[in-house]
């Protein structure tokens, strides 16, 4: 059990970021009722804007971080504004159709623009890693961590003391009440995808130096968001963050301890256990009935 | 002209490799009618119980590597156990793939109780990886990514009445011409009798189908089976057609191009997923002379949300509504007809 | 449209000539976490009985509706239906005992004809075999035609036979409800709950409505209604169970309950004392 420290820490640090997937997923869900299949490919496109700003065209390398979070933001806003704003009152399945649609459209239009060989994104960061005690942690993980955990905080700021995030609230408990009492819920959606697209693009820009940058690499992401929402109940962002960080140490205990082949796994070991005991997530309160 | 049309589509297709003998073009076929197969099982839950399984290929896979591992035989070690397994037949690989993948459409069955909505879609995918995770890396069992090659192709007959084995295109594209008709057949009485009305309620309107009186778990449990069961059957042809599979099987895009295929050609209705796997099938061959994989891929998903925008239904019922209003006379004529017939022998029943 | 045959003598005591109560309600209550829907509710039905559970709005009938069928979960008491009780059955359970409720809103199968959805009421009357159906057996297809006559039997009993071939959403407001009620009674059942059936009804769909729950308690149905035109249960039921705030103000013959001053109160309010 040496090695349980580390463990935690990796676990953390990974956390992080798929608490920001999850978060901006949940959103999604929990406001417009959207299973968005498209969120990996969202994760994937801010991996690839971190390269083209930061890779490419040598940008600093926070500022591209920032420019791919933008770049996500817009993407969102342009997917809303056309895919769904006109299906606002379809059945869940037929967004679920529309959002698998545009995954699929969009997955290879990045094979396309980029080529289907990784991409690596240099960091600007010292090689060395940190080391205190037992734990060994690269310079660039902290950073990632860090950004995360901000970013969190700040989608926290947001949902919980302004006036936006008030109007989101409102719309997730009842839309309908919400548009009655004035709030624009069609701005109110389109705002929420746009902030789930963004957290999901930052997971992606934060994540993309870390590893490297593939066409395929939404696809997992998409999956183990849909986990960490699960875990936490669907529109539970305090959820998806506990879930997110869930999820990395499942993930970590189950690659160090059973095999690391079963390290993807884990995410929907936790989907289908979690869902058959506990069908409304690891956090939700009792619902009243009827 | 309903009842016969079926038939000649059928007696077309049977004449088939008699004048196309471009292997290449014969294989294309063979494998649109694999995930023809596919889509029609799929049908069965997501048209008619209403039931969106996002994880089918699983059951296609699963079909695939236990008719595989029969045929091949294997010897795996299990908590200190030696399990081996010597080579059985492959028609035997066959019925035991469909009776796995059966097996697990009960389990799917049972969980779409427990989990319903985007819940069950998820839980369905997550299902399928896992099973996808288990054949990557169960090495010993399934090779791994090393692929299992060398899959027995299918042989018909017994010892006593002599044999003969499908190396070819031809006896493929029989076989699963055969299989096709068959499922037709069974999905087709199936949702045509009370089975089929239990599932259509419950896809219409849970509540009122319950308290009706009908026992919703069973008749989707039941659905689920049959589904995974014909899914498996495909699952087991590919593995005997192409004779070496390996973890890609369980990718979910073979999932989404079943679903393309169902919805493009109308979920609900028996010729929906037949249509729309043959457009499925055939469209790519044509695309692929023009443009690479990947402008392919997003064609389709381009047409998947167009279809939803512009033929939220589907082909066939789209192609029915036109027939209708060109003919309304007719069908009017023959609606018409039919019902006080009925309603006259109904009439003697009644005191 | 003829008014059938009906010995409900209107105004006067009901004569107790049933036996047993087929359907007890026992001082069931429902509370919502802090909430009290209904406090302490007891009636019973007897057979061939139409009796009426009415109240103003939020007295909780929908509540006790639901508990009735087994929908809801009583927090206590029980509800029993010839002498089973119901905690803990399933909907389709509650069903096969003979007990089932038409609903308010989505009363009928929408997408498919009337035809087709009282062939799925039916369902409960067939017992098809899943391989002699896959085989296409004779006997399975004889199942199946004498079915269908029955369905026949059933859309002429309501009274909605010329709309066989319309879809069930396609109907007017009037007709689905008369659907609703020709699916419920498609399964067989010998005691219907029927939840505010003619609210929103003009005036002649009501009074073919009402027609038709006469003919079916001439026929030996029970009925409960739920409800809350006054009229129109004054005029149709044997007895009448009124619900406020939780619990029972009144429970009589119309006659009774029209001059009963708590009914009178509960539904005027309390600014009209000296009405």
């Amino acid at each position: 059990m040496g090695e349980l420290p580390q463990h935690i820490v990796n676990s953390l640090i990974m956390g992080g970021t798929y608490a920001l997937l999850g978060i901006g997923l949940t959103l999604i869900f929990g406001i417009m009722k959207i299973v968005n299949f498209a969120h990996g490919e969202l994760y994937a496109f801010g991996a690839y804007m971190m390269y083209l700003f930061a890779g490419i065209l040598g940008l600093n390398f926070f500022l591209s971080i920032l420019f791919a979070v933008c770049a996500g933001m817009v993407l969102g806003a342009a997917i809303e504004l056309l895919l769904l704003r006109s299906k606002r009152s379809a059945d869940i399945d037929t967004t679920m159709l529309i959002m698998i649609g545009a995954w699929i459209v969009m997955q290879n239009a990045e094979r396309m623009i980029w080529g289907g060989v990784a991409k690596s994104i240099p960091s600007p960061l010292p090689a060395t890693p940190l080391v205190i005690g037992p734990v060994s942690v690269s310079w660039l993980r902290v950073l990632v961590l860090v950004i995360a955990l901000a970013l969190i905080g700040a989608t926290y700021f947001l949902i919980n003391r302004t006036k936006l995030g008030k109007a989101m609230r409102a719309t997730f408990l009842d839309s309908n009440t919400a548009a009655l009492m004035g709030i624009n819920t069609g701005a109110i959606y389109t705002a929420t995808f746009a902030l789930g697209s963004s957290l999901a693009a930052a997971a992606g820009a934060l994540l993309g130096p870390v590893f490297v940058v593939s066409p395929t690499m939404g696809d997992l992401a998409a999956l183990k968001a849909f986990a960490i929402v699960i875990l936490g109940g669907l529109g539970n962002i305090t959820g998806a963050t506990v879930g997110g960080f869930i999820l990395a140490f499942a993930e970590e205990m189950g690659a160090s301890y059973i095999s690391s082949g079963y390290r993807d796994a884990m995410g929907f070991l936790i989907i289908i256990i979690v869902l058959l005991f506990r069908p409304t997530g690891l956090f939700a309160r009792s619902e009243r009935v009827g | 002209m309903r009842k016969i049309f079926p038939w000649l589509v059928v007696l077309f297709f049977a004449t088939v490799p008699l004048w196309l003998h471009a292997q290449y073009y014969l294989n294309t076929l063979i494998v649109t009618g694999l995930f023809m197969l596919a889509a029609m099982s799929l049908n069965l839950l997501l048209g008619y119980t209403g039931q969106l399984n996002l994880g089918q290929v699983a059951f296609f896979g699963i079909g695939a590597y236990v008719s595989a591992l029969t045929s091949l035989g294997f010897s795996i070690t299990v908590f200190g156990f030696e399990i081996t397994h010597d080579p059985w037949p492959p028609l035997i690989g066959i019925l035991l793939g469909t009776v796995a993948a059966g097996l697990c459409g009960y389990v799917i069955g049972k969980l779409s109780f427990r989990v319903r909505g985007a819940y069950f879609v998820i839980v369905t995918i997550s299902f399928a990886e896992v099973v996808r995770l288990v054949a990557l890396n169960w090495v010993e069992l399934t090779n791994g990514p090393l692929a299992l090659p060398g899959i027995p192709p299918i042989t018909l007959g017994f010892d006593w009445t002599g044999s003969i084995t499908l190396w070819g295109k031809i006896g493929n594209y029989y076989v699963i011409l055969f299989f096709i008709v068959l499922a037709y057949i069974i999905i087709k009485r199936l949702v045509e009798s009370p089975f089929g009305r239990a599932m259509i309620a419950l896809r219409e309107n849970e509540t009122l189908a319950m308290s009706l009186g009908i026992n919703v778990t069973r008749y989707l449990v039941l659905a689920a089976v049959i589904s995974g069961a014909i899914a498996g059957t495909a699952g087991c042809l590919y593995a005997h057609y192409i004779q070496i599979i390996d973890p890609m099987i369980f990718m979910f895009l073979n999932t989404v191009t079943m679903v393309i295929m169902v919805i493009t050609g109308g979920k609900g209705t028996l010729a929906g997923p037949v249509v729309g796997g043959l457009i499925f099938g055939i469209v790519p061959v044509i695309l692929r002379k023009y443009v690479g994989p990947e402008v392919q891929w997003i064609l389709y998903g381009a047409l998947m949300i167009l279809i939803v925008f512009v033929l939220p239904e589907g082909v066939v019922p789209a192609v029915e509504r036109w027939f209708e209003r060109a003919a309304p006379s007719a069908e009017k004529k023959r609606g018409d007809a039919a019902a006080p017939s009925v309603g006259l022998e109904a009439g003697k029943g009644a005191r | 449209m003829t008014a059938p045959t009906s010995i409900a003598v209107v105004g006067t005591a009901a004569p107790v000539l049933r036996i047993d109560p087929v359907l007890k309600i026992d001082n069931v209550a429902v509370h919502f976490g802090g909430l009290i829907a209904i406090s302490d509710m007891s009636f019973d039905v007897r057979e061939g009985e139409l009796v009426s559970l009415i109240g103003p709005n939020g007295a909780g009938k929908t509540t006790a509706f639901n508990v009735i069928t087994g929908f809801h979960k009583p927090t206590r008491g029980q509800v029993t239906f010839k002498g089973v009780p119901l905690n803990g059955l399933k909907p389709h359970q509650v069903t096969a005992l003979g007990l089932v409720r038409t609903f308010q809103r989505t009363s009928v199968f929408d997408k498919i004809t009337v035809f087709e959805n009282v062939l799925t009421g039916l369902h409960r009357r067939t017992s098809p075999r899943l391989f002699g159906t896959l085989l296409g057996l004779q006997t399975e297809r004889r199942a199946e035609e004498a079915l269908r006559e029955e369905a026949w039997d059933v859309l002429k009993l309501v009274g909605i036979e010329a709309q066989a071939d319309e879809l069930g959403g396609s109907l007017p407001y009037g007709d689905q409800r008369l659907l609703g009620v020709a699916l419920a009674l498609a399964t067989g059942a010998s005691a219907l709950l029927l939840d505010e059936p003619v609210s929103g009804m003009n005036a002649s769909e009501t009074a073919r409505f009402v027609a038709l729950l006469r003919n079916l308690r001439a026929n030996g149905k029970t009925i409960l209604l739920v409800e809350h035109d006054m009229p129109m249960v004054m005029g149709v039921s044997d007895r009448i169970v009124v619900l406020n705030y939780g619990r029972i103000i009144a429970n009589g013959p119309p006659s009774a309950i029209q001059n009963d001053p708590d009914v009178i109160q509960a539904y005027l309010g309390k600014g009209v004392k000296h009405a």
